[in-house]
C-alpha cells in the first residue's frame, strides 16, 4: 500500500508536467490545426536560456522568468517568421516544417552550448516528506503541482473571462467571421503560439532539472509523452490534455514500479492503441468526428 | 517508343535494366568507400520509396518508419542466425533472411495499417511516433533474444568465390542493396501507376468521393501500409547486412524523422524523389563536414560544428523546400528539364502545375502522376496565385 | 501526356546520371592520400606523418561527458608534434562523430579506413558501436588500438588479432571493488545496479566471482533510454541494501544518487571508474547535490585530477591543457583522453622507426608498456586486455583521493593480489623516449 501511494504521487507529479506540456500542444492545435512538433526543441532552447540566466544571476527565479518570457518571444517568432508562411491545406506541411525546425534548434543549441548536460537548480528540496511512515511528496513536487494548477486556472480564466481570450477562441474557430467582426486573426494566432510556447517553456523548466539538466535532447521524451497525453485526451480538449497527462504519468509510474522500467514505453503504446481503437479522436473528443 | 509510351510494364522494365547496367558500371568505377555509401543509399531507397508512396499517395503520415526498419533488421538477424546454425550460407542465407525480414515487417505494418485506417492525421502520427520509442524498450525487455542496448551481430558471408578472391566486399554489398532497391522501385512504380495507385490518390484527395465511387477505402489504406512496411522491412534487413549488426541505437527517433524529411526534400509522392532523398541522407553529413573543415574557425568551435552543422543544414533545407519548392528536388528537375525542352508550363494542365507550381501543397505534388484519367478529386493546386497564409480561409483551417 | 512522361523519364535519367558523375568525382580525391613519403610501408604512414582515426559520440544524448575525450587526445598530439613528433613523424588524428549510433560507426570507420586511409583506429568509443566494426577492421588488417570501453570483447587475440583494449576489464575493476567490500564492510548487504549490456553484465560477473553467487542481495539494471531510476532504487531500499555497487555511466551515477536521496536511502556507494568522475557526476547533480558524493567510493587505474601533486596530473594540466586545450574544463575524461595520446606515443616510440601495421601489433604484444596508469598493462601474445588492476578512491571534502593498496587480478576466478611495483612517471619533456 505504501508503495502504491508513493507510485501514485510520483506518477501524478510527472503527469502534471506532461499535462502542462500537452496543454501547450492543444492550444496551438485548436488555434491553427497544427501539431507543433517543434515544441520539445523550443522548450529545450528556453531551458538553456533559463540555465544561462540562473548561472549568471545565481537566482533560480530569474532563470524561470527568463525561460517563460523567452518562450513567449520564441513562440511569436516561430509563428510570425515561419509557420505563417506554411501552406496548411495539407496538415503534413506544418508537421514537416516543424520537424525541420527541430533539427535547426538542436543544431544551434549543440553549437552554442556543446553536448554536456548542464545541471540545473531546483528551488525546493526534492527529498520526500514522510507522512505516517511513508515517504510521499517532496516540497518540489508540491511546487510542481501548484505551478501547473496555477497555469491551468490562469489559462481557463483568460479564455473564458477576458476579452482577449474570447477573441483568441473566435479567431481559432471562426476566423472568417471573426475577421468580419474586426478581430485581428493573425495577431490572435501569434498570441496563441506565444502563450503555448511559454507554457511549454515552463513545463520544461519544471521537469528538466529533475533529470540530467539542460541538453539539446533534454525534452525529446517529454514531448513524446506529452503528445501521447494530448492524443489520448483528444487534441481539441484542454481538459483532455490534463487528464491525458496525468494518466500517462500514472501509467509510467505503475509500470516501472510494479513491472519493469523497460516496459513503460510499451505500456504507453498499449494505452494509446487502446484509447484510439475505442475513441479514434481521443477520450474527450466531441461527438462529431473532425475531418483533418 | 509509342509502344513503351502506352505500356507501363515494359517501359518500367526497360528503365530498371538501364538503371541496373548504369549502377553496375558505377560499382566498378567507384573506390570501396564510395561503394559502401552507394550500398547504404540503396538500403535507404527501399525505405524511402515505400514511405513516399504511403505519405504522398495515401496521405497517411508515418513517423515510425524507423521502427518498421528495425523490425526488418531484427527479423533478419534472428532468422539468419538460425540459418547459419543450420549450415545455410551464401545467397540462400541472404535471400531467405531478407524474405523473412519483409514478411515480419508486413505483419507489423498490417496491424498499424488497421489502426491507420481509423485514425486521422496527427492521431496516426502520434501512434507511429510512440512506436519509435518502443523499439529500445522491446529490445531490452527481451534482451535474451534481442540483445538489449547492445543488439545482435549479423553474420554476412563474403562475396561468392566465383567473383574472385580479390572482389571487394563493399562492391558486393552495393550489388546486394542496389538489386533490392531497383526491384523495390520497379514494383512500386507499377503499383503507383496502376489501379491501386489511382485509388490511393483518390482517397488522399477526397475520401468521401472515393468511397462514393466504389473504392474500398479501408482496404486500400491498409494495403498501402502493408506495402510500405514490406519495403521498410527490406531496407532494415539490408541495413543489417551492411552494418553486420542490429542495435536499437540505429533506429532512433531522429533517424525516423530523417527518413520522412528525405522523402519530402526529394519530392513527396515521387519515387525518383525518394531516390534523391536517400542519396541526400548519405552524402549530406559528408558535405557539411567538409564545409565545417573549410571554415576558418577556432578548434573549439570546429569541435562543436562537427556533426551539428550537418543536422542544421538538413533542417534548413527541409524548411526551405517546404516553403519555396514543395515539389522537392524532383519537382525542380522536372521543371528544369521541361524548360530546357522549351516548353512553358501549361496553365490548364493540373499535373503540370503540381510539381513546379509555386503554390503546390505537399501531398498534392505528384511528379510521377502518369495521367489524369483516374478518378482524381478536385485538384488542390489549380490556382498558383492563391496565397498561402493560414488566415486565407483555406479549407483545412476552418473545419469548425 | 506523352510529353509529360518523357520529361519525367528524362528527369529520372538525369538523376541517375548526376549521381554517377557526382560519386565518381568524389571518388577522385582518393588517389592523393598517403603519397608523401618515398617508403610508405602501410597506409597512413609517411616519413613525416602517421594518421590515426577514431569514432566518438560528439552529438546526440551520449555525447555528454564523452565529447571531450578525443580533443584531449589531439591536444597531447599537438604537444608532441610541437616537440618534433615521434621518430620524426607528426601524429595526425581524424575524429569522426558517430553519435553513439552503431550504423553511423560502420560508416565513419569505413570512411577512415577506405577513404582517409588511416594507419590505425585509436580509442573507438563504446561497446555497442565498436562491436560492429571488429570484423571489418580485422578483414582489412587495421590495428584497432585502445578501445574506449572495458568490455571483454576486445581481448580475443585468436578471433581479433589486431584489436587491443585499454581499460581494465569491467570484471577486473568490480572484483577489486568486491574485494574491498569483503575486507572493509563484512556482513553488509551488498547490491548491484548496472547498465543493461556487457558493462553491467561483466561487472556483475566480477562481484559474484569474489562475493559468491548468493553474495548479492539485489541486482538491478537500467537502460540509458529511461531516465527514471525510482523503481530500481526503491527496490534496493526495500531490500535493505547497505552497499550498492554501480556499473553506471556518469549521468546515471548522478541519477542514482539523486533518486536515493529523495527517498532517504543512503547506502555506501562504490562505482567503477566509468561513472565515477567527480566533476562529471557533480556537474549533473548540481551544487545542492554535491554533498551526496561525500564518502563515495570508486575504483580507478589512472591518476585523479584532484591530486595536483601527481606528476602526470601536473604535466597534463600545466603543459598540455594550458597550451593546447585551453578554455575547457580539465576533468577525468580530459585526463583519460591525454593518457590515450601518451600510450600511443609510447607504443610508437617503442616500435622504432620502421612502422607498419604488423610491427605495431608485435610491439604491443611484446608487452612492457606503462602509460599513465599505476598498474602494469597486460599486453602479450595471448592477452590483449589493457590495465591489469585498480585502486580504490574516496570522495573527501569534494575531492577524490586514493587510499589503501593497489590490486591486480584477472577477469576469471583468479585471486585479487596486492601490487607493490613502482608507479610510472612522465618523462622530463612529456614525450616518451624509450
Amino acid at each position: 500500500m505504501d508503495r502504491f501511494l508513493f507510485l501514485t504521487v510520483d506518477g501524478l507529479a510527472r503527469g502534471a508536467v506532461f499535462a502542462a506540456f500537452a496543454l501547450a500542444l492543444v492550444l496551438i492545435w485548436r488555434g491553427t490545426r497544427i501539431v507543433n512538433f517543434a515544441q520539445g526543441a523550443m522548450a529545450a532552447a528556453t531551458t538553456y536560456l533559463g540555465y544561462s540566466v540562473t548561472a549568471a544571476s545565481d537566482s533560480y527565479w530569474l532563470g524561470l522568468v527568463a525561460a517563460v518570457f523567452g518562450g513567449l518571444v520564441l513562440g511569436a517568432i516561430v509563428e510570425r517568421g515561419l509557420m505563417r508562411f506554411v501552406d496548411v491545406r495539407s496538415p503534413l506541411n506544418a508537421v514537416i516544417v516543424a520537424l525541420g525546425l527541430v533539427l535547426v534548434i538542436h543544431s544551434i543549441l549543440g553549437i552554442v552550448y556543446g553536448s554536456r548536460y548542464r545541471a540545473m537548480q531546483v528551488p525546493f528540496s526534492r527529498e520526500s516528506i514522510e507522512i505516517g511512515g511513508t515517504a510521499l511528496l517532496s516540497p518540489y513536487d508540491l511546487f510542481v503541482f501548484g505551478t501547473v494548477l496555477l497555469v491551468m486556472v490562469g489559462l481557463a480564466l483568460v479564455f473564458t473571462r477576458t476579452d482577449i481570450g474570447l477573441r483568441m477562441r473566435a479567431a481559432a474557430f471562426a476566423p472568417d467571421m471573426s475577421r468580419l467582426l474586426g478581430v485581428n486573426v493573425g495577431r490572435m494566432l501569434t498570441l496563441s503560439w506565444a502563450l503555448a510556447a511559454a507554457v511549454g517553456a515552463l513545463a520544461a523548466m519544471l521537469v528538466v532539472p529533475t533529470e540530467f539538466g539542460a541538453h539539446p535532447h533534454s525534452t525529446d521524451l517529454v514531448f513524446v509523452y506529452a503528445f501521447t497525453a494530448a492524443v489520448v485526451g483528444g487534441l481539441d480538449s484542454p481538459a483532455g490534455a490534463v487528464v491525458g497527462g496525468l494518466v500517462v504519468g500514472l501509467v509510467l509510474s505503475y509500470v516501472s514500479g510494479y513491472a519493469d522500467g523497460d516496459l513503460s514505453a510499451v505500456a504507453i503504446l498499449v494505452l494509446l492503441i487502446g484509447v484510439l481503437l475505442l475513441r479514434p479522436n481521443g477520450l474527450f473528443a466531441s461527438t462529431t468526428a473532425r475531418q483533418v | 517508343m509509342a509502344y513503351l509510351r502506352t505500356h507501363t510494364l515494359p517501359r518500367h522494365l526497360l528503365l530498371a535494366v538501364l538503371a541496373a547496367l548504369l549502377l553496375l558500371l558505377l560499382t566498378y568505377l567507384l573506390p570501396p568507400y564510395r561503394n559502401y555509401q552507394l550500398a547504404t543509399a540503396g538500403a535507404y531507397v527501399c525505405a524511402t520509396a515505400g514511405l513516399t508512396v504511403l505519405v504522398g499517395l495515401t496521405g497517411q503520415l508515418s513517423l515510425g518508419h524507423g521502427a518498421l526498419m528495425a523490425t526488418g533488421a531484427y527479423a533478419y538477424a534472428l532468422v539468419s542466425d538460425k540459418l547459419v546454425d543450420g549450415g545455410t550460407t551464401g545467397i540462400p542465407l541472404l535471400v531467405v533472411s531478407l524474405v523473412a525480414a519483409i514478411l515480419a515487417t508486413m505483419v507489423v505494418g498490417f496491424v498499424l495499417g488497421l489502426a491507420g485506417a481509423r485514425l486521422h492525421g496527427p492521431y496516426l502520427a502520434g501512434l507511429t511516433l510512440t512506436l519509435v520509442i518502443v523499439v529500445p524498450a522491446i529490445t531490452t525487455t527481451f534482451a535474451g533474444t534481442l540483445g538489449g542496448d547492445q543488439g545482435l551481430s549479423v553474420t554476412v558471408d563474403p562475396p561468392p568465390v566465383g567473383l574472385g578472391a580479390a572482389f571487394p566486399f563493399e562492391r558486393w554489398q552495393a550489388w546486394i542493396t542496389l538489386t533490392a532497391a531497383i526491384l523495390t522501385v520497379f514494383v512500386l512504380a507499377n503499383v503507383v501507376h496502376g489501379r491501386p495507385g489511382r485509388q490511393m490518390r483518390a482517397i488522399r484527395d477526397d475520401e468521401v468521393a472515393a468511397r462514393l465511387s466504389g473504392i474500398d477505402v479501408a482496404r486500400t489504406k491498409v494495403g498501402a501500409f502493408v506495402l510500405s512496411a514490406a519495403t521498410a522491412g527490406l531496407g532494415g534487413g539490408l541495413l543489417a547486412v551492411l552494418t553486420q549488426s542490429v542495435a536499437p541505437g540505429a533506429f532512433s527517433l531522429t533517424f525516423s524523422l530523417f527518413l520522412l524529411m528525405a522523402v519530402v526534400i526529394g519530392g513527396l509522392g515521387s519515387l525518383a524523389g525518394a531516390v534523391w532523398g536517400a542519396i541526400l541522407i548519405v552524402v549530406l553529413p559528408d558535405l557539411a563536414d567538409s564545409l565545417a573543415e573549410a571554415m576558418p574557425v577556432s578548434s573549439n568551435l570546429a569541435e562543436r560544428l562537427d556533426g551539428n552543422l550537418a543536422i542544421g543544414v538538413f533542417g534548413l533545407i527541409v524548411i526551405g523546400v517546404m516553403l519555396a519548392v514543395p515539389g522537392g528536388i524532383q519537382g525542380l528537375l522536372v521543371a528544369l528539364v521541361r524548360r530546357l525542352r522549351g516548353r512553358r508550363p501549361a496553365a490548364s494542365g493540373p499535373a503540370d502545375v503540381g510539381p513546379a507550381g509555386p503554390a503546390a501543397p505537399g501531398p498534392g505534388v505528384d511528379a510521377d502522376r502518369p495521367d489524369a484519367s483516374g478518378p482524381s478529386g478536385p485538384e488542390p493546386a489549380a490556382d498558383p496565385a492563391r496565397p498561402r497564409t493560414p488566415s486565407s480561409g483555406s479549407p483545412s483551417t476552418t473545419t469548425e | 501526356m506523352s510529353d509529360r512522361n518523357r520529361t519525367r523519364r528524362l528527369a529520372s535519367l538525369l538523376a541517375v546520371g548526376t549521381l554517377a558523375v557526382g560519386l565518381t568525382a568524389c571518388g577522385g580525391d582518393d588517389g592523393g592520400g598517403g603519397g608523401g613519403g618515398s617508403s610508405a610501408p602501410s597506409p597512413g604512414v609517411t616519413d613525416t606523418e602517421v594518421t590515426f582515426g577514431t569514432h566518438q559520440p560528439l552529438t546526440g544524448p551520449a555525447a555528454a561527458g564523452y565529447a571531450v575525450i578525443s580533443p584531449a587526445t589531439k591536444a597531447y598530439f599537438d604537444y608532441v608534434n610541437e616537440k618534433g613528433g615521434i621518430h620524426g613523424r607528426k601524429l595526425v588524428y581524424k575524429i569522426k562523430d558517430d553519435g553513439y549510433n552503431p550504423a553511423n560507426t560502420q560508416k565513419v570507420v569505413r570512411e577512415l579506413v577506405l577513404q582517409d586511409k588511416v594507419f590505425a583506429v585509436l580509442n573507438g568509443l563504446g561497446t555497442p558501436t565498436h562491436t560492429g566494426v571488429l570484423d571489418f577492421l580485422k578483414s582489412n588488417r587495421v590495428p584497432d588500438l585502445f578501445v574506449a570501453s572495458g568490455s571483454r570483447s576486445w581481448n580475443q587475440p585468436d578471433k581479433y588479432p589486431t584489436t587491443f583494449g585499454y581499460h581494465p576489464d569491467y570484471t577486473v575493476e568490480s572484483k577489486i571493488a568486491a574485494n574491498h567490500i569483503k575486507a572493509e564492510m563484512p556482513g553488509k548487504k551488498v547490491c548491484a545496479l548496472g547498465q543493461d549490456d556487457d558493462f553491467g553484465a561483466d561487472a556483475l560477473r566480477g562481484l559474484e566471482a569474489v562475493l559468491g553467487k548468493d553474495g548479492l542481495t539485489e541486482r538491478q539494471r537500467y537502460v540509458t533510454t529511461n531516465t527514471n531510476l525510482a523503481p530500481q532504487i526503491g527496490k534496493m531500499k526495500a531490500a535493505g541494501c547497505e552497499v550498492v555497487h554501480l556499473a553506471t555511466i556518469p549521468g546515471f551515477t548522478a541519477l542514482a544518487l539523486g533518486t536515493a536521496a529523495r527517498i532517504q536511502f543512503q547506502p555506501q556507494w562504490i562505482s567503477t571508474s566509468v561513472g565515477a568522475d567527480y566533476r562529471a557526476v557533480a556537474e549533473t547533480l548540481g551544487k545542492k547535490g554535491e554533498p551526496l558524493l561525500e564518502g563515495f567510493l570508486a575504483t580507478n587505474y589512472l591518476p585523479i585530477v584532484d591530486d595536483t601533486s601527481n606528476p602526470w596530473v601536473k604535466f597534463f594540466k600545466d603543459e598540455v591543457q594550458a597550451k593546447y586545450n585551453a578554455g575547457k574544463p580539465f576533468d577525468g575524461q580530459t585526463l583519460y583522453g591525454m593518457s590515450i595520446g601518451y600510450i600511443i606515443a609510447e607504443t610508437l616510440q617503442k616500435n622504432g622507426k620502421e612502422l607498419t601495421r604488423e610491427s605495431i601489433v608485435e610491439t604491443l604484444q611484446k608487452g612492457g608498456l606503462k602509460g599513465a596508469g599505476f598498474v602494469p598493462m597486460n599486453y602479450s601474445k595471448d592477452n590483449h586486455s589493457g590495465y591489469s588492476g585498480a585502486r580504490v578512491n574516496v570522495v573527501k571534502g569534494g575531492k577524490q583521493e586514493y587510499f589503501g593498496p593497489t590490486f591486480t587480478t584477472d577477469d576469471g576466478d583468479g585471486p585479487v593480489e596486492e601490487y607493490t611495483g613502482e608507479e610510472n612517471t612522465p618523462p622530463t619533456d612529456g614525450v616518451p623516449t624509450r
